[in-house]
């Protein structure tokens, strides 16, 4: 190539640079604009659910049960306290068997049993949740009752990946050099883990948790098969009974053939938006505080 | 082998068994010094990769040992097998024999825990827990159960490692705090607090500045009383600084592939005044490397 170009010449485009600037600056309004669709998207929803769901709230709906009779007055509180004791049971549950999960592939493992059980939280990841739901059904409902438990282990299941991938991802994190330097001590595996790796991550980890949480609380499909069949009173029988909760609720009461059902549904899945949206500001804060931390070094 | 500060003084005289006894008693510092490391023929592996060859070297108690060489040559991979700091490298293979106090570091039944809480390593980088200085050092006692007396103890580490002046006021703030100078310290001290038999010092300056080197060499001179000191280093200067002895490895041919290996090892002054060996010469008056 024999460009003979003119060093000196005044340095304003020149040759293709306008039409690469054409090109260019199409691909960035093509990127940006679907960027701008995705938060449109979610303010369109969080702006339709608000509006309509705004006017069902009051003290009483959060608090109170429905009317036994359908009819106007009355609330989700039953409902809201159990999901908030069906998703503390899951937690208690997948938590430790995450974290540990997580512990197991990244400090533990050798890389080929790490691929498999990557893939197999990956897989468990990607199975439909009305799936994990028919596996919950069969094996705790059939035969037995519903149960909260029963809404609880199928959570689980879908739980379990999300904290053990988010728990391996920050652990990852932790500089290899912490993991030397505790070796170097003469101070064991396990103990290192507990006395240095894991303290280091568990911001990440709570984050990863809070996340996972936010995702399980509003899983409604597992919760048809498993505690979908309630009376609306407010209960802590994990294992006696079908819990009420939010999921299930906003189907039943979008089903009615009563506006004032309609308006809960509404309401309710307010209730249920604002919570994840809650939970989702504290993860990133947490994330962002821990990242800090790490970044320290 | 000699001394540890040059060549034996003569004997004038011939003597019967029993004088040569009573001489030597009179000199107990000229006898040579126990050894604590005991390498014969090492070499390394990581899977087909050969790191080095043919090592053997001994090194003696209380003495600082500084190992040089360029770059790639296996000085930190020789220095990471004493303690067994290799063993978690994917296909990490040792041949030979590395004895440590006449045991073999690497024969059946030793527990590489055991071997780190005696033989003690700071590395290149300062890698401070995101702890308090005062957890970073009494962490590992803690695990290893010497609990009592613990405070003492600590301070003891601190003042070994030359930062007790510093910190005395701060020992619950964040070690990451510190600056770099300081966490390597602290990083010592944090070896010294578990009382290993040998620190194992890789660069451990090379991330610092000038006067925070200083510190360390310093120390390393004060540490070689109690302790027995191997330094990794790739700078000459320091070795001539803070060695009693100095070993020289560089690359070698071997069957086609480039081995780093032992090229000799001697007395300090020796090494930088008058080497055996040609490479050494070339490498400390600075024609390569």
């Amino acid at each position: 190539m024999s460009a003979a170009f003119d060093p000196t010449a005044p340095l304003t485009a020149s040759g293709n640079l306008r039409r690469r600037r054409v090109v260019n600056l199409l691909a960035e309004s093509i990127a940006t604009g679907a960027a701008l669709v995705a938060v449109v998207v979610l303010g369109v929803v969080i702006v339709s659910v608000a509006v309509r769901g705004a006017p069902a709230l009051s003290l009483d709906f959060l608090t109170k049960a429905p009317p036994q009779f359908g009819g106007p007055g009355g609330g989700i509180g039953p409902a809201i306290l159990g999901t908030a004791v069906i998703v503390l049971a899951t937690t208690l549950m997948s938590v430790p068997l995450g974290v540990l999960l997580a512990i197991y592939v990244s400090e533990l493992a050798g890389p080929r049993t790490v691929a498999v059980v990557r893939l197999a939280l990956d897989l468990l990841n990607g199975l439909p949740s009305i799936v994990i739901g028919l596996f919950a059904f069969s094996l705790l409902v059939v035969g037995r009752h519903q149960s909260g438990f029963a809404g609880a282990v199928a959570l689980a299941v879908i739980m379990v990946p999300l904290i053990a991938r988010a728990a391996q991802e920050i652990l990852l994190l932790v500089p290899h050099q912490l993991r030397e330097a505790a070796d170097a001590l003469g101070v064991s595996r396990w103990r290192t883990i507990v006395g240095v790796v894991l303290p280091s991550a568990l911001g990440g980890i709570v984050t990863g948790t809070v996340l996972a949480i936010a995702r399980a609380a509003g899983e409604t499909a597992p919760l048809m098969f498993t505690t979908s069949i309630f009376n609306n009173h407010a209960s802590f029988d994990l294992f006696g009974q079908a819990l009420p909760n939010i999921p299930v609720m906003i189907f039943i009461l979008s089903e009615q053939p009563d506006p004032a059902g309609y308006q809960r549904a509404w309401g309710a899945g307010l209730v249920l938006l604002v919570f994840i949206l809650v939970a989702n500001a504290v993860a990133r804060t947490l994330a962002a505080r821990s990242r800090a931390k790490l970044g320290a070094r | 082998m000699t001394g540890a500060n040059g060549s034996a003084p003569r004997m004038r005289i011939r003597t019967t068994a029993e004088q040569l006894e009573a001489a030597l008693a009179e000199r107990p510092r000229e006898a040579p010094r126990p050894v604590v490391f005991d390498a014969r023929d090492v070499s390394v592996a990581y899977g087909a990769k050969t790191a080095i060859a043919g090592v053997s070297l001994r090194i003696r108690r209380n003495l600082a040992t500084a190992i040089i060489g360029p770059s790639g040559c296996g000085k930190s991979t020789f220095l990471r097998s004493l303690n067994r700091m290799n063993d978690s490298v994917p296909g990490f293979r040792l041949g030979g024999q590395l004895l440590y106090h006449g045991h073999d570091l690497y024969g059946g039944g030793v527990d590489r825990v055991e071997v780190r809480r005696r033989i003690g390593m700071v590395f290149q980088k300062p890698n401070p827990f995101p702890k308090s200085i005062y957890d970073n050092v009494a962490w590992a006692p803690r695990n290893l159960g010497m609990k009592a007396g613990l405070d003492e103890r600590v301070e003891r580490a601190l003042h070994s490692a030359a930062l007790w002046d510093e910190v005395k006021d701060r020992l619950k703030a964040s070690a990451l705090g510190l600056s770099g100078g300081q966490q390597q310290r602290l990083c010592i001290a944090r070896a010294l607090a578990i009382e290993p038999d040998v620190l194992l010092l890789d660069e451990p300056a090379s991330a610092l500045d000038p006067i925070a080197t200083a510190a360390i060499e310093e120390l390393v001179h004060t540490l070689k009383r109690r302790y027995t000191i191997v330094i990794v280093t790739h700078n000459m200067q320091q070795a001539a600084r803070v060695a009693d002895r100095t070993a020289f490895f560089s690359l070698d041919e071997r069957a086609g592939e480039r081995v780093g290996t032992l090229i000799e090892e001697d007395a300090t002054a020796t090494i930088f005044s008058r080497p055996a060996d040609s490479r050494t010469r070339d490498y400390v008056s600075g024609r390569f490397g």
